[in-house]
This record gives C-alpha cells, structure tokens and sequence, in this order.
C-alpha cells in the first residue's frame, strides 16, 4: 500500500480541524471496505488518513417517534439486526442485510456507502424512499440536506474537502405504510446492483396517500421515479396502476451498458423490480 | 512517516507493537505478531481467508488498518481452540478431512464459529449464510458445511 500519515481524532471538532488544515490532501476513513481497495489500487492517493473509529458520535443509532437518527459510522451489519429499523425501515434493513460478506457488513458504514457515491449504492434508494436527510458539519457549523440532493455524480456528492457527514435522519413513515428494497445481482452473495429498486408505499382511507420509488445503477446518480410516484397517489393501489408505475418509473433511468448488464437488461430489471417492490411494499403497508 | 503504538488484545493477551500508519491489520498480525494463520487471498474482502474476529464478530482483516483496532480484542484462528485441545470446529474438520490445500480452512473457521457462538443451533442455510464470504479454491464446500452442520447439532443437543 501507497504511504500516508494517519490522524485519530477523538471528536468531531478534532476532524474539522484536521480536515481545514490538510484539505483535500486528507481522506476520511469510517468503515474502509471502499477506501482501503481504493488505496491499495492507488486510485485514491492522500497524504493523509483520518480514522473516525474514535469518534464515538457517530456510531449511534437511535430512533424516537420522530424517527430513525443513524450515526455516519452506524454499520450495514448494525442496520441489517436493528429490531426497529427491520420493523419500521424494513428497506433499509433489508438493503443493508445485502451489502458484501458478514465479514465486509461488520466494517462497512452507511455513511461510507453515501459517500463513496456508487451508483449502485444499496443503502440509497431505501434513504431516497424514506425521505431521507443528511446531516453535515463544516467549519460553519451543521447543514441539512435532502439525500435527493446529496448525490450529484459518480463518486460525486455534495460535501466540501473540509465537511464530514454526520449522521442520516429518516423520518417515521407512520402507520400503513411499507417498504421493501430488491435488487439484482447474478450471484446471490457479495456482487453489487446490476438494478436496485427501494419502493415506500403509505395508505389512507383506501387510496395511496404516498409513494416513493427510487432507484439506483440506472443513472449516474441513485435517483426517484417520481412521474411513477405522482401516478399512484391519490388512486387505490390496484394491480393496473403497479403496471403502470413500473412503466413510468423507465423514465428516469438512463442505464448504461457494462460487463454487469446492457442498458437493455438494465430497463427490463427497472420495470420488473419496480413491480415486484410495489407489490410487497403495498401488502407490508396493509393494503 | 511515524509509527505508531498500537494497544489491543490479541487472543487473550495484551499487545503492544510498533505498526506503519498505512499497514494493515493482516499484515500486523502476520508480519509483526508471527500469526500467520490468517491468510491473504484477494486483499480487497471479497475470499474471506483473512476473516479474524473483532470484538467477537468476524471481519475482513485485510480491509482494516491495524490502528482501527487499538483497545478492541482481536482474535485469530491461533487463539480458536487451545494448545491443548482444539475448538469442536477444528476437531471436526480434522476428524472429517475437511481442509484440501487448506488455504482457507482459518478464515471459514473463524467465520464458522461466529454463525454458532451467536446461534448453536444454526440451520445449514444459516450456515451457509454465514460462511458466504468465505471462497474455496478447491471447491471443498460439502465436507465444510457437513462439519459444521455436525457440530451444530452436537452444541445443540448438549445445550437441550
């Protein structure tokens, strides 16, 4: 591996300051499942290394009626066991449930997997579905960030050199509402997205008052289908109006073609795992 | 660059060691603490054959910096069983002649173990699950999970 210094901070403030004086030269280094292929590799080549491990803050998982605060450093393994998050945030469990070996699960975060920025990152479209919200600091102090807007490219997100995700807000979805996060991979274990579909279904009085639909490793970005949204609320949830989200949600997903899939592939997962997710996301909610 | 002082518990024993700021945790316990049973296949997480245990869950040591584990316990496949009787795991891939080259025989070990110590009575597909991580060259999977299997229920069925 590639030399570099590395710093321990035991706080936030310790990072900040860190981070204001080495700048971009410096790296931050939560779980390291991403970062540490990527300095082996030498895509990544910092002067210095920050490890959070110290940083007791951000490890913190906890949820109230509001809803679920998860610490940056919170991990996948974490997500997958939590009762509250599996019975409340099922998508969100369930993609972290998804990400790599036990082993990688153990050490990968959800704020590494944001902000690491992967197209295919599992944990976003559960957090896109959920209206999710990123809490960030920097030298200024704390900013609030719809996680629709946190991405803005590949490996591309909104935090400057000198800001540090802190934690991940998601707020309660209430009563009659369900979840569930699919995805497709060609093996079962350790492979990552050829298309992952989180969909959030809210009931009320017999009709869809909500529905959130995002997708990832469509696009450069993890992204909501929201024209499929708009379709369904306000209608009963009925097997024509699944077909016809799954249909609209096409519109959004600009795929590529890879060793993983053609973009052709890519649109036909789209539509069949939308589909498949609305449907579980609508028995989950009582519908 | 610096060393730094890394302080942690490996198998049971206080450590103290000199490590490089960019090594990593295998290479520590490899290269400075003469454990060698941890293995490296892939180095990026993907084969499982560096799984030690972390505060008593399995993690992929290739993937961590040594630094990331001052004042957490460590355990390698050195400090499974004892010197002088080994865990159940390894005395039923013994017994069984599970290991072919054996290259990662260790790492399924220490993944194997963690399925039963949080559930004895692990289901095969839990053990599966458990274990998914874990890549065998010589595609010695069946023996694998029949020994494990086995020693599940033998846990089980003296824990009823």
């Amino acid at each position: 591996m590639r030399r570099f210094e590395l710093a321990l901070p035991r706080s936030i403030d310790e990072a900040l300051r860190i981070l204001s004086e080495r700048g971009s030269e410096a790296k931050l280094l939560a779980g390291g499942t991403d970062l540490l292929p990527q300095l082996k590799n030498g895509l990544l080549k910092p002067a210095c290394v920050v490890d959070l491990s110290g940083v007791e803050r951000i490890r913190t998982l906890k949820s109230d009626a509001g809803g679920l605060h998860v610490g940056a450093a919170v991990t996948a393994r974490t997500l997958e066991r939590d009762a509250t998050t599996q019975k409340t945030y099922t998508s969100l469990a369930e993609s972290g449930a998804l990400v790599g070996s036990v082993q990688v699960r153990n050490l990968a975060t959800l704020g590494g997997n944001l902000c690491n920025a992967a197209p295919s990152a599992d944990m976003a479209p559960p957090l896109l579905a959920l209206d999710a919200e990123a809490v960030i600091v920097g030298p200024k102090g704390e900013r609030r960030v719809p996680l629709t807007d946190f991405f803005t490219g590949v490996r591309r997100t909104v935090l400057a050199a000198d800001e540090i995700l802190l934690e991940i807000v998601v707020p309660a979805p209430g009563p009659r509402s369900g979840g569930h996060y699919l995805r497709h991979t060609p093996r079962r274990e350790l492979d990552i997205a050829v298309v992952g579909v989180a969909s959030q279904l809210t009931l009320s009085n017999g009709v869809c008052s909500k529905a959130r639909i995002a997708l990832a490793a469509v696009a450069p970005v993890p992204l909501r289908a929201r024209a499929a949204e708009q379709a369904l609320e306000g209608k009963p949830v009925t097997p024509e109006a699944i077909e016809r989200a799954a249909e609209l949600a096409l519109g959004v997903a600009k795929p590529i073609s890879d060793q993983r899939g053609s973009a052709d592939y890519r649109r036909h997962l789209v539509r069949v795992l939308t589909r498949r997710t609305l449907r579980t996301a609508l028995t989950r909610a009582g519908g | 660059m610096p060393k730094h002082v890394l302080s942690c518990t490996v198998n049971d024993e206080a450590v103290e060691v000199l490590v490089q700021p960019y090594v990593t945790l295998l290479d520590a316990l490899r290269e400075d603490l003469n454990l060698t049973g941890p293995k490296e296949g892939c180095g990026t997480g993907d084969c499982g054959a560096c799984t030690v245990h972390l505060d008593g869950q399995p993690v992929a040591s290739c993937l961590m910096l040594a630094m990331q584990v001052r004042g957490r316990q460590v355990r390698t496949i050195e400090g499974l069983g004892g010197a002088e009787a080994l865990h159940p795991l390894q005395e039923a891939f013994v017994r069984l002649g599970v290991p072919q080259c054996g290259f990662c025989i260790p790492g399924v070990l220490m993944a194997a173990a963690a399925v039963l110590t949080e559930n004895p009575k692990a289901t095969q597909e839990e053990i599966r699950y458990g274990i998914a991580g874990n890549l065998c060259r010589c595609t010695g999977y069946t023996k694998m999970l029949a020994a494990i299997t086995e020693v599940a229920g033998t846990l089980s069925a003296k824990g009823a």
